[in-house]
């Protein structure tokens, strides 16, 4: 137990605490909705040139190249968050497509496609989920049928954030009907402006849209743009959606959240007295902060584990189920704690922080229910984690 | 950085729960509890063997100087196997008191006899740390001890007890003082001793060398992550009993642990326990090497395995069905334990009241 980082790490953190002296000023403002700013681009770039994101993506495919390290990887985004200074981009295209490329992609789709996205010109979309196949993603049906050299594309995505503004697509298709229904998939990158594409906006119970539907009308797709083999897509996912898991409960995100309630109830008032003052509010605050706190160390015994190459089995998996579930009960822990003040939301009067804890507790019970459900987690967890059996396959009928 | 255990400390954890799976079975602990034998020899003489009780004594005075996380991983093993042995008070909270507030020869008369298990050590602070209840409370003057605690630890065999007064001194008291008086309390829990002590007039000596009342506190820090790292290990092996249990109970034809209303109960029962053992490793580590964090993170690893654990306990309990309430499997052994665990030392709501107050979000009481 050595919660020092040590000399080596002491000088990186120097150099990246230099960084953001010497370059704060060039942090973007305006971030840019569905597509990055140009400022964006610009601190992006800045950034991968000094090695503060894509660092460990080879230079030849456009990122910085440097040896992997989960410790320096964590002392830039302290010294970012510490800053108030927005990290490198995170979209899909660079939390997913770039890693499943790296591992499974052909050298021309890396020297094409990696790059560009890295840098925020190119945004991709993700085309996994159907009306008919959430939980089980498998048994997915839009077709992609041979004709010559492409593939014909018929059918739906659905819950594709960004799909509006984005360039491309990474999609999972159906190019074997006969086959099993995990060995019949593949993994298409196209174009979102190829013919045939529609894109429909998805509103949510926030009263944004957040999300879109897809749908796919003969759409010619060379049969080239698969990435691994043809009926190999279960597994190109399967890789993706580890990136993916990753992304969701981030302890820190909580610690964030935690100090902004922390705030919220040393400043807001009922009948002249202090939230932070009443009891029973602040026994709630108390039971989340262990909660967070918890995690957050949970996180640091994930990153020791991650840089000794070992496998931290059940503390890894139970990640996403609690850490959506915290930042789920601080939100609930903020709308409460305003009282009636807590439902306004729009542009209303009296309204606090842009109605975003509404916002947050109500998008965050789209993140508990998407990128696997609290149940599929308690599935994983009970069957990976526990060793208990699977559900056994219903006879057929 | 690096936020994990040693080889040593696995290795450490690895040889308790080697010999107390031997020297502590279920059957072990129900011929103990039958006969109210809450600090059984036979255990404790396994566990000397092994170094336990002079692990947190100092070197110099014939211990291993070894620190609060060391202890933490013993104090799992020893709620995972329900052990009917001293040690939190004995091992852990005694051992801080004198060398933190004893004098050169208070150290020397008890912390070697302490270290060697020769002689036990018990613990009376049960009103500076949950509050008095039925007009508890000692009072110190001229050297004589009046009052009385309750929920005093390990005391029932002790031939020392560190005692907390009303005003936050500490002082020894002999295990057959002269005017002392225990009353054994029954809780629940009959692997582990509580008594009322009753003084009249008792001869005490105050601990008073050092800082008495920063040094109670550092006794309730770690009192706290010893009673948090017993519920880590009594609710894991809750868990993987019910996780056995559901394998193996057939019902409609196939085993419990293939339906999900089972399996869902036993993966939020891990979900919610693992995290602990991350705040009760950073609590422990914090009592060894962040004093300004110490008190803050054991009253939270103390309160939120409190909660977690009573959801543990009755949830495991629920798996085994019927067969979970009755005695005969012994499940309950660690219900229990778990429930005294949450109560002693400070309820998870005192606690984090107590934790509002450290950042000066509460006024003290």
């Amino acid at each position: 137990m050595d919660l020092a980082y040590g000399p080596e790490y002491d000088a990186f953190r120097a150099e990246v605490r230099d960084f953001i002296r010497d370059n704060k000023d060039k942090a973007p403002k305006r971030f840019g909705v569905a597509r990055p700013s140009e400022e964006s681009l610009a601190w992006q770039r800045l950034l991968i040139e000094h090695g503060l994101t894509a660092r460990t993506i080879p230079k030849e495919y456009g990122g910085y190249g440097a040896e992997p390290d989960i410790l320096k990887s964590r002392i830039i985004a302290e010294e970012f968050t510490a800053a108030k200074l927005p990290m490198g981009l995170a979209n899909q295209g660079i939390s997913m497509l770039v890693p499943t490329l790296l591992e499974l992609g052909t050298e021309e789709q890396k020297k094409k496609w990696i790059e560009p996205t890295l840098k925020g010109e190119v945004v991709w979309c993700q085309g996994y989920s159907e009306p008919g196949s959430g939980s089980d993603l498998a048994s997915l049906q839009t077709k992609a049928t041979e004709d010559g050299d492409d593939f014909i594309i018929n059918g739906q995505k659905i819950w594709t954030s960004t799909a509006h503004a984005a360039d491309m697509i990474f999609c999972l298709v159906r190019t074997e009907p006969e086959a099993k229904k995990h060995e019949g998939i593949s993994y298409l990158i196209f174009p979102m402006t190829t013919p045939g594409i529609e894109v429909r906006p998805l509103k949510t119970m926030t009263g944004h849209a957040e999300f879109n539907e897809v749908f796919f009308t003969d759409v010619r797709v060379p049969q080239k743009d698969i990435v691994a083999g043809r009926g190999q897509g279960w597994y190109v996912a399967n890789a993706t959606l580890k990136h993916e898991r990753g992304m969701l409960g981030d302890p820190n995100q909580a610690g964030t959240r935690l100090k902004e309630i922390i705030d919220l109830m040393h400043e807001e008032t009922m009948d002249g007295v202090r939230l932070i003052d009443h009891p029973v509010y602040r026994d709630r605050l108390m039971q989340l902060q262990a909660r967070v706190l918890a995690m957050q160390f949970h996180g640091l015994r994930l990153l020791t584990a991650a840089s000794k190459k070992e496998d931290p089995g059940i503390a890894r998996l139970i990640v996403k189920l609690q850490g959506c579930e915290i930042n789920h009960q601080l939100a609930a822990l903020a709308i409460d704690a305003l009282g009636e003040i807590g439902v306004l939301y729009g542009d209303s009067p009296h309204l606090r922080a842009h109605g975003s804890w509404q916002h947050r507790y109500m998008f965050d019970l789209g993140l508990i229910i998407g990128g696997g459900t609290a149940q599929i987690q308690k599935n994983i967890i009970s069957e990976r984690g526990l060793g208990m059996p699977r559900e056994p396959k219903p006879a057929k009928a | 950085m690096e936020f994990g255990l040693s080889e040593d400390q696995k290795l450490l954890q690895e040889s308790i729960r080697g010999t107390l799976e031997r020297v502590s079975p279920l059957e072990r602990v129900r011929a103990a509890a039958d006969k109210e034998e809450t600090e059984a020899a036979d255990i404790g003489k396994a566990l000397a063997e092994l170094g336990v009780y002079g692990m947190l004594v100092p070197e110099a005075h014939g211990g291993m100087g070894m620190t609060l996380l060391d202890a933490a991983l013993v104090a799992e093993m020893l709620g995972r196997y329900v052990a009917p042995a001293g040690f939190a008070a004995t091992a852990v909270m005694a051992p801080i008191a004198i060398a933190g507030a004893g004098s050169n020869a208070q150290q020397e008369a008890w912390l070697p006899k302490l270290a060697s298990g020769e002689a036990k050590a018990g613990v009376a602070i049960a009103e500076a740390a949950s509050g008095a209840r039925d007009g508890a409370g000692v009072t110190a003057s001229g050297g004589k001890l009046n009052g009385k605690s309750l929920f005093a630890l390990e005391t029932e065999a002790a031939d020392v007890i560190v005692v907390a007064d009303k005003a936050g001194g500490l002082h020894l008291v002999k295990g057959d003082a002269k005017g002392l008086a225990k009353v054994r309390l029954t809780s629940i829990d009959l692997t582990r001793g509580l008594n009322e002590l009753q003084f009249d007039n008792v001869e005490a000596e105050a601990l008073s060398s050092g800082d008495a009342a920063a040094t109670l506190r550092r006794m309730i820090d770690a009192g706290r992550v010893m009673l948090a790292a017993d519920t880590l290990g009594a609710g894991w092996m809750m868990i993987e009993k019910a996780v056995a249990y559901a394998g193996e109970r057939k019902q409609f034809g196939r085993v419990i642990g293939s339906f999900q209303a089972v399996k869902h109960m036993c993966a939020e029962m891990a979900s919610e326990l693992e995290p602990c053992r991350s705040l009760v490793w950073y609590a422990a580590h914090a009592f060894d090497t962040m004093p300004d964090e110490a008190s803050l993170m054991a009253a939270h690893a103390k309160g939120m395995t409190g909660e977690v654990g009573r959801f543990v306990a009755r949830t495991a309990t629920e798996v085994h069905g019927g067969m979970g309430f009755t005695d005969l499997l012994g499940l309950h052994y660690w219900f229990k334990r778990i429930g005294l665990d949450r109560q002693l030392l400070g309820s998870p709501e005192r606690v984090r009241h107590e934790a509002a107050v450290m950042q000066g979000w509460a006024a003290a009481d």
